[in-house]
């Protein structure tokens, strides 16, 4: 078993309303539905090669990008990106068909799992080799900032929240990208999802100083270390990163503390993480922990919180059903979207 | 402008867009208060700001993601690469992001921006600074490569470079920065998609791009004096190729010597050459003929260094045997 962290709690965190408690319950619960389908479907031969599923992270999606504007804000993500896609909200459908190749797809079949887009949702992609999607995010805050100062745009306050796990931050694009953010003051938050593992390797076996957040203070940056696995924590702190860089006030560093449910992809034999370390997380599960809150404070009812499953589960086979059904992308088309007139 | 050296012109022509649009944005090392490394950006971070010349660290990767992000949400970055080597450590961002993305996003994102630099073989600079990357970026699906090589195509192609919707690798010779030449006073754009015809001639077609246009131009003088009558094409866009231009030549002298700086193996003239057998073999009297680089990192002795890229000479005995069809 790989070396455990102490869980850090958060002094308060801000609380929800009822509608607040209910979307964000929502969207954890698409998010979880969508890729226990996912496994579904790889595994009956519907979608194709490396698919990298999200369970147990939930509350780092939802907890994040539930915090920022959407369609106005920017998110970039990795490979694991289905989740995040889903809750900057590119429709289950639109997801789904990309994973089948399908001209409705939200990269319209020529992407995949690990390369879903939408600039409609200001998704900035999927990216995925490790890292590369750091710069990129950089970039799209760098353009609020430059609109807002040279063009004299006023309504350029967007935030970008770039997401990455525990094995990039031993890359190098992580630290540059830390240093011009903190430079240039730019309106970007780093959310490291650190699950523990970057595929097989343990996270302590790769890096020097495995508290990624204390990574920020050379950078002048605020740090920040949250339990990744309670949704409202990873919301509180990022309602405070977001508001600092809406207010110009600079890029913050959050490191989420948190477990994937599965193998690092569906081909993933899963070998080296023991079954007590995994029973431990298990327990720990994001989902069941907002539900008892919500419960607990007499917020919703179990009841309306298994409506909720319910019909969660019926947009996800609306969209296996909308994937399905939907046409592969047109031949004549194979050279389409190579340059910009295409 | 009158005379204008070639850096000037680029100079310019960065200016002018960035005067016309207030989106077109320059980074890179040392492009601000030092001017960059040739001095195409000398000033004009006092004209447009410190943010609109962005002085970036030494970290060309993430520079270079930073612009394809800022191009994606509407920004029109021009990347100096101070010298072009340095950037094969963009190479991640240049070929899986600022080329692929369009496509792998199902054209969600478009990619307008430049990437521009010195490059090519210099005098004694060493095989790191003295490369030649159109080689390496040719098979990159979703760029476009051009090459400059007089201060007119230079101020030309750079402003349509910069208006394109694509990513546009474009490559400045290290040793033309100084070539001077008559500008004309109103603006003019050149296309970036066409060959450009140097001499016109009859006997064979030579086609070449960059500072080898030179080489093949100081050629020329000893081959006119002895009679011959070659046509010489300056290639401009490197990816994709002008076959209309290339086709129309080869059909009139069907004969053709590629003279390229690149390394032999893998270069422009290897992917030319089989492009012109698969379009244009009947048209073919003779094998093509390829004058390029050899095959080694480019030695720091001066000596050594002239004999790895080609020289004038080489040109001259290359048409001589061509056209007495000795190939």
């Amino acid at each position: 078993m790989s070396q455990e962290r102490t869980i850090p709690t958060l002094p308060s965190v801000n609380p929800v309303s009822r509608d607040e408690g209910l979307m964000l319950y929502e969207d954890m619960v698409l998010g979880r539905a969508f890729e226990d389908k996912c496994a579904e479907m790889y595994y009956r031969g519907k979608m194709f090669g490396f698919v990298h599923l999200y369970n147990g992270q939930e509350a780092v999606s939802t907890g994040v990008i539930r915090a920022m504007r959407p369609g106005e804000d920017y998110v970039c993500s990795t490979y694991r990106d289905h989740v995040h896609a889903l809750s900057v909200g590119v429709p289950a459908r639109n997801v789904m068909a990309e994973l089948f190749g399908k001209a409705t797809g939200c990269s319209k079949g020529r992407g995949g799992s690990m390369h879903l887009f939408s600039s409609e949702h200001r998704l900035l992609g999927g990216y995925a080799f490790i890292g590369e999607g750091i710069p990129v995010a950089l970039g799209a805050a760098f353009q609020t900032k430059y609109r807002r100062e040279t063009m004299g745009d006023e309504s350029a306050d967007q935030v970008t929240a770039a997401f990455f796990g525990d094995g990039t931050t031993n890359n190098g694009q992580f630290f540059e990208c830390l240093n011009m953010a903190a430079l240039w003051n730019l309106p970007i938050i780093f959310v490291v999802e650190n699950n523990k593992w970057a595929i097989g390797m343990a996270h302590e076996r790769a890096t020097s100083q495995p508290e990624i957040f204390k990574k920020a203070s050379v950078f002048g940056m605020p740090g920040r270390e949250v339990d990744g696995m309670d949704v409202l924590a990873v919301r509180t702190v990022a309602q405070e990163a977001v508001a600092r860089a809406r207010a110009g006030e600079g890029p913050t560093l959050i490191e989420c503390l948190t477990y994937r449910f599965r193998g690092h992809s569906l081909a993933d034999p899963d070998e080296l993480r023991s079954k007590a370390e995994k029973e431990e997380w298990l327990a720990r599960d994001p989902i069941k922990r907002l539900a008892a809150y919500l419960t607990d404070k007499n917020l919703v009812s179990a009841d309306e919180l298994k409506a909720i499953d319910r019909r969660i589960q019926e947009v996800v086979e609306d969209a296996v059903k909308f994937a399905q059904d939907s046409p592969e992308p047109d031949p004549s088309e194979l050279y389409r979207y190579v340059f910009a007139e295409d | 402008m009158a005379e204008t050296l070639l850096f000037n012109a680029l100079r310019a022509a960065v200016d002018e867009e960035m005067q016309r649009d207030p989106t077109v944005f320059v980074l890179g090392e040392d492009v601000g208060h030092y001017g960059g490394s040739y001095k195409v950006t000398k000033d004009l971070y006092k004209k447009y700001g410190d943010l609109r010349v962005l002085d970036t660290p030494i970290a060309e990767n993430s520079f270079t993601g930073m612009a394809v992000g800022a191009a994606m949400t509407g920004l029109r970055p021009i990347i100096e690469g101070m010298n072009m080597g340095f950037l094969l450590l963009a190479f991640n961002q240049i070929a899986n992001n600022a080329g692929m993305l369009r496509y792998t996003s199902g054209g969600n994102y478009k990619i307008p921006m430049v990437i521009r630099g010195p490059g090519g073989v210099g005098r004694q600079l060493g095989a790191e600074h003295s490369q030649r990357l159109e080689a390496y970026f040719q098979g990159v699906p979703g760029l476009k490569l051009v090459a400059c090589s007089t201060p007119y195509n230079a101020k030309g192609l750079l402003k349509a470079a910069i208006r394109d919707d694509n990513p546009v690798l474009f490559f400045e010779h290290v040793l033309l920065y100084n070539l001077k030449e008559d500008l004309p006073d109103e603006e003019y754009v050149l296309p970036l998609d066409k060959a450009e015809i140097v001499q016109r001639g009859k006997d064979v077609t030579i086609l070449t791009y960059s500072r080898m246009r030179h080489h093949c131009l100081a050629a020329l003088k000893t081959l006119t004096q002895q009679g011959y009558n070659p046509e010489i094409i300056d290639l401009i866009s490197l990816k994709p190729l002008d076959f209309d231009t290339i086709g129309e030549s080869i059909a009139k002298t069907h004969k053709v010597i590629i003279v390229e700086e690149c390394m032999r193996s893998g270069g422009i003239g290897a992917e030319l050459t089989a492009s012109i057998n698969d379009r244009f073999f009947d048209e073919l009297d003779a094998p093509v003929l390829r004058l390029a680089s050899q095959d080694i990192p480019t030695p720091y002795n001066g000596m050594l260094e002239n004999l790895t890229i080609v020289q004038p000479q080489q040109i001259v005995e290359a048409v001589q045997k061509m056209v007495a069809l000795r190939v």
